[in-house]
């Protein structure tokens, strides 16, 4: 049963991936990126992460991409229009991409041989309890850190998208 | 009943960073070049997870709750960057934008 979901939501996880690469319209790109979200949501759950689940599907597939798109409608962004690119990156790319997942793939493999296994439920410390304990006691000054950012990031995004005064 | 081995979900992580890669170097539209970064924090968050799986500890889940902090304020300052520079020259092709290459 853990197979079959992996291997069904890793598919539909890949497929969307593909997708966000290959669509020229940006609006395409987004609803695939919202597949690999809400793909990797239940890829979360299966390896005990119930809190980072429900935060993956509240603020990536939420908040983010509602903000993409919304930027993407307001823009009135078109189709990408297609120019010539160099001739090494199309006859190279592809190839190093794959060279690339082959050796990573063959590290990883000699890394962790077949010992380790996922079980659904074998790891049940992934809780909005356990993960809010760490959070605020072992945490506690990279969190305050973070708020500080967000909020340097919200006061950013307002002065760079405000209108200019005559 | 036999469980995924770890090294299936780190692959499929590996995966989704390189398919980031190859749009962020391929792709010409600045939203699309700004999902593939989403893409690739997506991919290291999977990573990050299955790593806090196989030590049972938390930590992983914190720095993942972390990268989507980041994310989030990222989002939001790059496409303001993106609103401005559509207002000021109404294109939204990177190459378009290269006033600081000469």
């Amino acid at each position: 049963m853990d197979v079959i979901l992996f291997l069904i939501f890793a598919a539909i996880a890949v497929v969307c991936g593909i997708n966000v690469v290959v669509q020229t319209h940006p609006i395409s790109s987004a609803i695939s990126l919202i597949g690999v979200m809400g793909a990797l949501a239940v890829l979360y759950l299966l390896l005990g992460a119930e809190f980072l689940a429900a935060a993956q599907v509240i603020v990536y597939a939420g908040a983010v991409m509602v903000l993409f798109v919304f930027v993407i409608m307001l823009l009135n962004a078109g189709a990408e229009t297609r120019r010539g690119r160099s001739w090494m990156a199309q006859l190279l790319g592809v190839p190093l991409v794959f060279a690339f997942l082959g050796l990573m793939a063959y590290f990883v493999q000699h890394v962790f041989p077949g010992s380790a296994e996922v079980r659904f439920g074998a790891f049940k410390h992934g809780t909005a309890q356990d993960v809010g304990r760490a959070l605020f006691t072992q945490y506690l000054l990279p969190f305050e850190v973070v708020s500080v950012l967000i909020l340097v990031a919200i006061l950013g995004a307002v002065v760079l998208a405000r209108k200019e005064l005559e | 009943m036999t469980g995924v081995p770890i090294s299936w979900y780190l692959i499929l992580s590996a995966v989704l960073f390189a398919l980031g890669v190859a749009g962020f170097v391929l792709r010409r539209n600045i939203i699309t070049v700004f999902m593939s970064i989403e893409l690739m924090l997506n991919g290291v968050n999977l990573s990050f997870i299955t790593f806090s799986y196989q030590l049972r500890q938390v930590n992983g889940h914190i720095f993942s709750f972390f990268v989507m902090v980041v994310a989030a304020a990222e989002a939001a300052v790059g496409l303001a960057i993106i609103l401005t520079v559509f207002k000021n020259r109404s294109t939204l092709n990177i190459d378009d934008v290269s006033s600081m290459k000469n």
